[in-house]
């Protein structure tokens, strides 16, 4: 996982509300083995039409809009669990998605490879949105130190949460995995005294 | 202090807290496929990791299978590729696999429980959100994805958080032609699919109580859909019959043990619920979905509501304050983890005897597993749905997600049995109506959407 600790950078607006996975990434692109280039894919059938035009109204479609932020409708990456949506969304260049509610798994997956999923007020998340709007070269401020997201063009801020734990991977670039290989003792203890009727 | 079923199962899988709030959760069953497994297999060799517990991993194909000749190799170079790079990691760890071919390969949430390998009290995860199917068994089972898939690999352990917890209690009757499915439709479609995020649910109440294990597993199935990180049941002497004598349960005085720790798996009287919502059984009837999320759901004889999302609409060629009813359909499909098991497919057997699908209508069944496949031909039900101008497919996942060739052409509207009628899920374009089987069948004999309740009446159908 990569570091992350400030990002100064513009946003897409896509005020859409419960945007599942299926949308993000279609299933008929899950067929590969590796993690790469799902990019290529995100919101594909928002984006092309079957012929593979790019549909002009689509917010990505959009050049005026650029930036490593996605900004969206409350209810994100809800639907199927496939961690394909987090590594399109990554693939493709943004490294935080704003919000005022993302499903449980996607946030999971978003927390396990460095997107940093962050959860707003609704009415701060009204304000980003305005804000974008007006003038789309506004910068939006990701301080993960402190925990503050902020407005450039407006001063406005507001403080998000994240899981202690979780932020200092994100500040450190680990994950889990090496973490939890180093409690293979206690793992192996705890089976020990584990029901019988649940091995 | 009163624990939740909940509580008790989450509290017994604990190896340690760690600061900041969350939890090393052990997980007592992985059950992976072809689709979200493949990257996890990757990381753990591109760390030098070894697989923990194989022991506690069961592996299928399912999702992106072929449903007919799968006895052929499979055509799509993409959907080979990864059934066989399924096939060798199996292979290569010593790894149990239900792949194609075997008999007991099917839908993963459909094999699980049926084999007897999902036992309640179990903590049990897999690389997709449906696993909160297993629920049903009074276990805490949640859909993960692959980064995590990789983790339990590695260490049959996650880092979670513990949930909230929200109850939803239904209590009274149930009326004639009302199922499983449309009790959970009619949940999600008062509560929103946004509602339960960040919880787990227990359902209770004295139509769980009496529901099959068929039935609640599509109740718990569908918890995702309204947010839940999974869904649970307590289990009860219904869970315990279902499970006696199944493949991989446990067995003889082993068996009689066993029900005595599952007894103690229930919510204590004063047990505390984040939030808690009730429900009159009565109020509930057939249900279909209009939109483009699980919520967007009305009662059969309703109309679309006035204030409709214009986009969702708009994509499914539909109006405000239209009505279903008469609404000619393309498609009808009968499958997935939702209703593909040999409850429903009797369901759909009772109304389709001695009757035709309408001409307009290709109508396809696609049961949840082989065993379930094996049932059918024995029971003589194989004829009955042929006879009935059914096709009947083998097992998988199939056009529930559009991701093999089973799919719905772009605009033609499908009633459709399984749990996502999101834009393009089954196929691009595709117009998705879920239903129950009930539903489903009665749509596919006549070609159109009908008033179900007036249908049973008239048909004197379910007596
Ligand atoms: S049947 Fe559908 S919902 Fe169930 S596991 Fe397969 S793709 Fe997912």
């Amino acid at each position: 996982m990569n570091k992350f600790t400030r990002l100064i950078s513009k946003a897409v607006p896509l005020e859409i509300e419960n945007i599942d996975t299926d949308q993000i990434i279609p299933a008929r692109f899950l067929k590969t083995t590796t993690r790469e280039h799902f990019g290529e894919n995100l919101f594909r059938d928002w984006r092309l039409t079957s012929n593979g035009i790019p549909i002009k109204n689509f917010i990505l479609n959009n050049s005026s809009y650029s930036g490593e932020i996605l900004l969206t409708g409350k209810n994100f990456g809800c639907g199927s669990s496939r961690e394909h949506a987090a590594w399109a969304l990554l693939d493709y260049g943004f490294r935080v998605v704003i919000s005022s509610s993302f499903a449980d798994i996607f946030k999971e997956n978003t927390l396990n490879n460095g997107l940093l999923p962050i959860e707003v007020s609704d009415k701060f998340l009204k304000d980003l949105f305005q804000a974008v709007q007006i003038n789309k070269n506004t910068l939006l401020c990701v301080d993960l130190e402190k925990q503050i997201l902020k407005i450039g063009t407006t001063n406005k801020d507001e403080s998000f949460d994240i899981d202690s734990y979780k932020k200092m991977c994100f500040l450190n670039g680990s994950d889990d995995i090496d973490f939890l290989i180093s409690l293979k003792d206690k793992i192996k203890a705890f089976e020990k005294k584990h029901s019988e009727f649940l091995s | 202090m009163a624990k939740s079923l909940f509580d008790k199962v989450w509290e017994s899988h604990i190896v340690m807290n760690i600061p900041g709030g969350s939890g090393v959760l052990y997980i007592d069953r992985h059950f992976i496929h072809e689709v979200t497994s493949p990257q996890a297999f990757e990381e753990l060799e591109k760390k030098g990791l070894p697989i923990f517990r194989k022991r506690k991993i069961i592996a299928t194909a399912d999702h992106n299978v072929p449903t007919k000749d799968q006895h052929l190799p499979i055509q799509d170079p993409l959907s080979r590729n990864q059934i066989e790079t399924l096939s060798s990691n199996c292979k290569k760890h010593n790894m149990k696999l239900f792949g194609l071919g075997h008999k007991y390969q099917g839908i993963v949430h459909v094999i699980g429980p049926e084999l007897g390998i999902t036992l309640p009290g179990m903590t049990i995860v897999c690389g997709d959100s449906h696993t909160s199917t297993h629920g049903a068994f009074g276990s805490i089972a949640f859909g993960i994805g692959t980064s995590q898939v990789a983790m339990v690999m590695a260490s049959q352990c996650l880092l979670q958080r513990k949930p909230k917890q929200m109850r939803i209690h239904v209590e009274g009757n149930l009326k004639k032609g009302v199922t499983p499915k449309d009790v959970i439709l009619y949940i999600i479609s008062k509560l929103g699919t946004g509602v339960a995020t960040g919880h787990f649910v227990e359902y209770t109440g004295g139509i769980f109580r009496r529901m099959s294990m068929e039935g609640r597993m599509t109740i718990c199935n569908m918890s995702i859909e309204m947010g839940a990180k999974g869904g649970i049941i307590a289990p009860d002497k219904t869970t315990f019959s279902y499970l006696e004598g199944k493949k991989f349960s446990t067995t003889g005085i082993t068996f009689k043990n066993a029900i005595k720790y599952w007894k103690n798996l229930y919510t204590d009287e004063y047990a505390l619920f984040d939030r808690k919502y009730s429900f009159d059984a009565s109020d509930i009837e057939p249900m279909i979905t209009y939109g483009t999320n699980p919520g967007m759901g009305i009662k059969i004889s309703q109309k679309i509501p006035k204030h409709t999302d214009q986009k969702s609409l708009e994509y499914m060629g539909l109006k405000n304050n239209e009505s279903l009813i008469g609404k000619t359909i393309d498609y009808v499909f009968i499958g997935s983890c939702t209703n593909a098991r040999i409850e429903d497919l009797y369901l759909v057997a009772k109304i389709v005897t001695n009757k035709k699908k309408a001409q307009n209508v290709q109508a396809m069944i696609v049961p949840g597993s082989q065993k379930i496949i094996r049932k059918l031909r024995e029971e003589g039900l194989d004829l009955i749905f042929k006879k009935a101008g059914f096709e009947l497919r083998e097992s998988g996942c199939s056009a529930c997600l559009g991701m093999n060739e089973d799919q719905i052409p772009s605009g033609s509207y499908c009633v459709s049995t399984s749990n996502r009628n999101f834009e393009g899920r089954q196929g691009h374009g595709s117009r998705t109506l879920l239903a129950s089987p009930l539903v489903a069948a009665i749509t596919a004999i006549e070609g159109k959407i009908v008033n179900i309740n007036r249908y049973i009446e008239e048909n004197s159908l379910l007596n």
